[in-house]
């Protein structure tokens, strides 16, 4: 059975739940609602929580653990020597899962009853063609013990599936059963769905701090093994980065770290002043008719994936930087430069700035700009001297804000910025950020045993450290600021 | 100046500032002054619309292409002695013909037709002319023949992409001299081509395959498609409005309605904002880390993906969410819960109704920025190269590998040949597409039903 | 009626600091100030009374075109300071608001030192050339508006410290501090303790001598301590104007009268 059918009927049961629940709730006043504790419709309610919630809950636990424990077992099946390899029983892994999927087509494709797929072996009949023929090319000749181990695999993934049903449905009815029969004219169906429902939102409130918990757990647990592989020292103060296939890396942080902080220097010198002179027109000069197209308008660059920004950089501004600039000058030939990357950055972050800024100057109370016009200043006057030095902590914790997106900016540094990790002054010259290594090491293929893969973790704490005061810094300004005029 | 400032405390009647009808020098000066600042203003306006403008404008120069390809059409003799040599019209014998078959009878009958035509170009061999023939066109040929056996033996028409560099070749993309130094063109070829186009026998098409093929090697340029992707976005769009909608609207009427105020409530509100500007890449990471390596789902899978950008994507919907809450004004729950109703009653029938489309239209805008994410899915392997449509939902298709469209952008765009820039362009206007009816959506559906309430 | 009219008439060869004839304002359709004809002196405390929304500080704002940043507002007749019109649309509302001050009715600081806000105009107006002159000024307004032994301590604090009546008095000598030939003060007192108010009306007492001071205000008892001259409006209507003394004891017009006793408003 499978999950979708699975979802659909224990959907089903709810649904049939709440009409029983609620017509039993009506028999057992003989019909008159009024002497129910609650509306008829909560009785429902609460058999239709107690059929799905449990239910659904163990399926997602089921379907979580269940390839843990499979997976176990058959790397215990491979004996001591290669469950502890990790690359090896790795790699194990993905021929039975391999060879298992083919199995399942082959199955389907000629119709093979469950007794004929047990009875094939490996060393007789031809399994590398036959797969072949249903779509599943193999690198080599099937090895008869991972053949074996794939036929297991897949007798333990059908007996999962089949236990996972049955013990879900099992689920959904006794929860329907034991709703149900506590359902009579006195009980209190409202407080208890109530409380349920109550628990509920909770629990979604949660996911906020389990998403936290979980990047925190996943970043924390490689940094530490990737530490016990590769000096914290000479990562944090490495000059050098250079990654080897064989071992031997240089993963020095530093070159990777000044390209993401020359990268995101030059796109603020770009994005704060168009970006707060944007929003000084908007707010202040612009006729309300204007300020409606322009203000959209420029918010539409915000909702731009960066992936257009990235190839906009690859495509049009690196060979123009670096055919109208960089070249005549003579200072290099690179189309991916920090010059790029940054000035493609800064316009992402034009919006970004200009409508938060926009927002902190609407904030600023009209008496203020009043007792300035009062006193004959003009309109820039007032905006230079009064406006923004009133809006200042809001327009800081903006700019802080824009700042940590250019530093945790991924597609338009890897489009745009280049490869090669450099400590260099010269901007159209390439450099990369740490994004751009983050990426590179962790696609394509990975062992996540090698710290060449496992420096990526590193790095992400880095970023992940780095924004993360960026941002609590600017979100404490802004609040601070909205204080002031609340 | 010095006749403005006052002099002392006892000083006469200022009647120092002169007549209004004329400026001072100074005032002069602030007035300029004041006309740069506001010069400055609309400079910045117009630099930041001039660059969106620009960035559009090479967009869709580039990419608009990419919707018409080149195709010849063409007569093909289906050979029954090349693609059933047993006679027996069974599929399953015939399907062990490769392409390689089916490339040579296209070959041959194009270079049959050609001459027949009359359309020759000096020293031009049969090879040149079987080169101009997409990679592609013999397993579309042999799709369509297994799948309608009763075509062998006959002559049916055949529309055939060109290869990517004659097709380049009327997008002025290839020239003659690019011609003359590449190895996968001659010029004879070019000069083929244009004798074709006059004949009719080639012409620029709509090219549907763009937006329905899976993807195609970097051989194959003018296969090249978003079917795989589009429906890799579609899956992983449907699946993240199924898991953010409720939990990002549960999580907050909790915090907007019941939370109580307390150092926990604290965490959460700091947590949720902090969460909004963690860098997406870190959600890769995560996604990498948890769902990948420890829960063993498979990698490329779009509900991974979906997973990854409900957690990234949660956030800034919590925060619209609760914003469109706390819209609803208190008094509408002050009346509800004084004609007796429950809290939850309150929220549930009063309170949800009045904020609905606040939080849908955030909700969408929410996957809107979502859709079009890529730096986590390129962790979570979306990137690789997928030839095979994943399964209907119903199917465990959410569990097949695919794409998405902003990963088949990058992947495009960091191939070397230059068709594929076209490509990735083309790419780009459909992902436009796509998030422009997302946000059309959303203020439609906000009209509608701020219009009943 | 009559003996005021031979009065004005005098002051208006004299001493007439702003003539206004005819003033409409609207903003959008609504006709907020209808037909207003009124002529301040010089050297003179004029009040405005009236109930509330009959266009006091609409009229008020049209004096130094403060009404201007109104993107609605619309202001029709003609409105002459010392001769010249301030609708002209040669004169710069920048230039005539550093002659025609304005005090607003919620202390509005700017979020600056203290001294920076008393500074903020002579800078804006190169009033000084140099610091000492500059801290002159600065001296001589907080003392004119009676706040300088508050502060004189602390001239590097915030003015958004302060408290509601020492904010007002910091905004009156911020006003002064730009030298204007008129000063606008709309409810000056409205957010200050009878203390804090004595102060303020004895500091307008004292800038009668320089300035002309035109001040709206919602307290009779105010107008008669202060002003010399009393303008009541109803409804968007100049209805009475006149000497102080007069308007209160012998008020002309009956809707005049029945404000004065309580009875509209
Ligand atoms: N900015 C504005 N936009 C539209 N209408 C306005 C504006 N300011 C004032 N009005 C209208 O103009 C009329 C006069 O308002 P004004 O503020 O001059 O009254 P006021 O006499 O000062 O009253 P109060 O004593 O309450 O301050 C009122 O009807 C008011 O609604
Ligand atoms: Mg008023």
């Amino acid at each position: 059975m499978s999950v979708g059918i699975l979802t659909l009927i224990v959907l089903a049961l709810a649904v049939v739940g709440f009409f029983v629940g609620r017509s039993r709730a009506m028999s057992s006043v003989g019909g008159d609602a009024r002497k129910l504790h609650s509306l008829p419709g909560y009785y429902g309610q609460t058999v239709s929580l107690f059929t799905a919630v449990p239910a659904f809950a163990l399926m997602a636990l089921w379907l979580f653990v269940q390839p843990m424990v499979i997976d176990a077992r058959i790397v215990g099946q491979l004996g001591p020597q290669i469950a502890e390899d990790a690359t090896a029983s790795k790699l194990a892994m993905e021929d039975v899962s391999r060879i298992a999927s083919g199995l399942d087509a082959l199955q389907a494709a000629r119709g093979m009853t469950n007794e004929e797929m047990r009875d094939m072996r490996a060393d007789f009949s031809d399994i590398r063609g036959r797969l072949a023929e249903v779509g599943v090319a193999l690198g080599s000749e099937v090895n008869p013990q991972i053949f074996e181990m794939a036929k297991d695999y897949r007798i333990m993934q059908a007996r999962g599936a089949m236990m996972m049903s049955v013990l879900v449905l099992a689920a959904a009815a006794a929860g329907f059963v034991v709703a149900l029969r506590r359902i009579h004219g006195e009980f209190r169906a409202r407080n208890v769905s109530e409380t349920f429902v109550r628990w509920l939102l909770i629990a979604s409130a949660g996911v906020a701090i389990l998403t936290t918990i979980g990047i925190v757990m996943s970043l924390m647990s490689e940094t530490i093994r990737f530490f016990g592989m590769y000096p914290i020292a000479d990562f944090f103060l490495g000059f050098t980065w250079n990654p080897q296939f064989r071992g031997g890396s240089d993963l020095g942080l530093i070159p990777l770290l000044w390209g993401t902080l020359y990268i995101s220097f030059v796109s603020m010198v770009v994005a704060v002043p168009i970006g707060i002179f944007a929003a000084i027109y908007t707010a202040e000069y612009a006729p309300p008719k204007v300020r409606a197209v322009v203000k959209p308008v420029i918010e539409l660059i915000a909702g731009i994936p960066t992936v257009v920004f990235g190839l906009f950089a690859l495509v049009t501004v690196g060979p123009f930087l670096r055919d109208y600039i960089a070249m005549p000058l003579g200072l290099g030939n690179s189309g991916s430069s920090v010059m790029t990357a940054g000035l493609v950055i800064g316009v992402l972050n034009i919006p970004f700035i200009s409508s938060l800024t926009d927002d902190i100057i609407n904030a600023v109370p009209q008496s203020m700009r009043d007792g300035s016009y009062g006193l004959g200043a003009t309109k820039s006057e007032t905006i230079r001297k009064v406006v923004l030095p009133a809006a200042l902590p809001g327009i800081v914790g903006a700019i802080l804000l824009a700042a940590s997106r250019a530093i945790g900016e991924t597609m338009i540094v890897t489009m745009g910025a280049g490869a090669a990790a450099k400590l260099g002054l010269n901007p159209f010259e390439a450099m990369t950020t740490i994004t751009v290594k983050i990426v590179s090491q962790l696609t394509g293929d990975i062992a996540f045993d090698a710290p060449e893969t496992l420096v990526a973790f590193a790095l992400g704490m880095t970023l992940f450290v780095i924004t993360l005061c960026l941002n609590i810094f600017a979100l404490w300004i802004v609040r601070k600021y909205r204080e002031q005029y609340e | 100046m010095t006749d403005i400032s006052p002099t002392s405390a006892d000083a006469p009647k200022p009647k120092a500032h002169g007549s209004l009808l004329e400026a001072t020098p100074l005032m002069k000066r602030r007035n300029a002054a004041e006309k740069r600042f506001h010069a400055y203003g609309i400079a910045a306006i117009v630099v930041a619309l001039l660059t969106l403008t620009v960035m559009l404008f090479t967009i869709i120069r580039d990419g608009h292409s990419a919707f018409y390809q080149a195709t010849m059409t063409f007569p093909v003799t289906i050979d029954a002695a090349v693609v059933d040599k047993t006679g027996s019209g069974d599929v399953a014998e015939m399907s062990k013909v490769t392409t390689i078959g089916y490339a040579r009878i296209l070959g041959e009958s194009l270079v049959k037709y050609l001459a027949d035509e009359g359309l020759v170009v000096e020293g031009m061999t049969d090879k040149e002319i079987t080169d101009m023939i997409s990679k592609d066109a013999p397993a579309r040929l042999r799709d369509r023949v297994l799948a309608d056996p009763s075509l062998v033996g006959q002559t049916v028409t055949v529309d055939a992409f060109t290869g990517g560099r004659v097709d380049g070749y009327f997008k002025g993309r290839v020239t003659r001299e690019i011609a003359e130094r590449d190895s996968n063109v001659t010029v004879t070829q070019l000069d083929m081509a244009d004798l074709m186009e006059e004949a009719g026998v080639l012409r620029s098409k709509f090219n549907w395959s763009f937006i329905t093929a899976p993807d195609a090697s970097d051989l194959r340029p003018e296969a090249a498609g978003l079917g795989v992707a589009l429906l890799g976005t579609l899956y992983m769009m449907l699946l993240t409005f199924i898991f953010t909608l409720p939990i990002g609207v549960a999580a907050s009427i909790y915090l907007e309605e019941f939370a109580p105020k307390n150092r926990l409530t604290d965490l959460i509100e700091v947590n949720i904002s902090n969460l909004a500007a963690v860098p997406s890449i870190v959600y890769g990471i995560l996604g990498l880390a948890i769902f990948i390596n420890f829960a063993g789902l498979p990698s490329s899978a779009p509900l991974v993906g979906a997973l990854v950008l409900t957690l990234m994507t949660l956030p800034t919907i919590i925060i619209a969410t609760r914003a469109a809450i706390r819209a609803v004004p208190p008094s509408i729950r002050d009346a509800a819960l004084g004609v007796g109703a429950s809290k939850m009653q309150t929220v549930v029938h009063h309170v949800l109704p009045l904020a609905a489309p606040g939080i849908l239209t955030g909700t969408i805008l929410g996957l809107a920025s979502a859709a079009g994410e890529t730096g986590p899915l390129l962790l979570i392997g979306m990137v690789a190269f997928v030839t095979n449509y994943p399964a209907s939902p119903l199917d465990g298709g959410f569990l097949d590998p695919a794409s998405a469209l902003p990963v088949q952008v990058y992947s495009w765009a960091s191939r070397s040949d230059p068709a594929f820039i076209e490509r990735s362009s083309g790419a780009i206007i459909v992902l436009l597409i796509f998030l422009f009816f997302m946000n059309a959506l959303a203020i439609v559906l906000r009209r509608r039903f701020e219009r009943r309430w | 009626m009559n003996d005021m009219r031979i009065v004005e008439r005098d002051v208006d060869i004299t001493e007439n600091k702003i003539t206004a004839r005819g003033v409409q304002v609207y903003y959008g359709t609504n006709h907020a100030l209808k037909d207003v004809d009124v002529d301040i002196l010089d050297k003179t405390v004029t009040a405005f009374i009236g109930p509330s929304g009959c266009g006091k500080s609409t009229f008020l704002r049209c004096l130094n075109r403060m009404n201007d940043t109104v993107a609605s507002a619309r202001v029709e007749g003609k409105i002459l300071l010392e001769g010249e019109d301030i609708y002209d649309p040669k004169v710069d509302p920048v230039q005539l608001r550093a002659k025609v001050g304005m005090v607003f009715q919620k202390p509005n600081p700017f979020p600056k030192s203290i001294y920076d806000n008393v500074a903020y105009g002579p800078k804006i107006h190169g009033l000084t050339r140099n610091k000492a002159e500059l801290d002159e000024i600065v001296e001589k307004s907080l003392r004119r508006a009676a706040i300088w032994n508050e502060v004189k301590d602390r001239l590097d604090a915030s003015g958004t410290g302060l408290s509601g009546g020492q904010q007002q008095r910091l905004c009156i000598a911020r006003a002064v501090a730009t030298n204007p030939e008129v000063l606008l003060m709309d409810e000056p007192c409205s957010a200050l303790d009878p203390i804090a108010t004595a102060q303020v009306e004895e500091l307008i007492d004292e800038l009668r001598a320089e300035y002309s001071v035109v001040i709206v205000t919602h307290s009779m008892q105010q107008a008669a301590r202060v002003s010399q001259k009393t303008a009541f409006f109803h409804l968007g209507h100049l209805v009475e104007y006149g000497e102080t003394g007069q308007i209160f004891t012998n008020p002309q017009d009956p809707r005049t009268e029945s404000y004065i006793t309580g009875r509209i408003g």
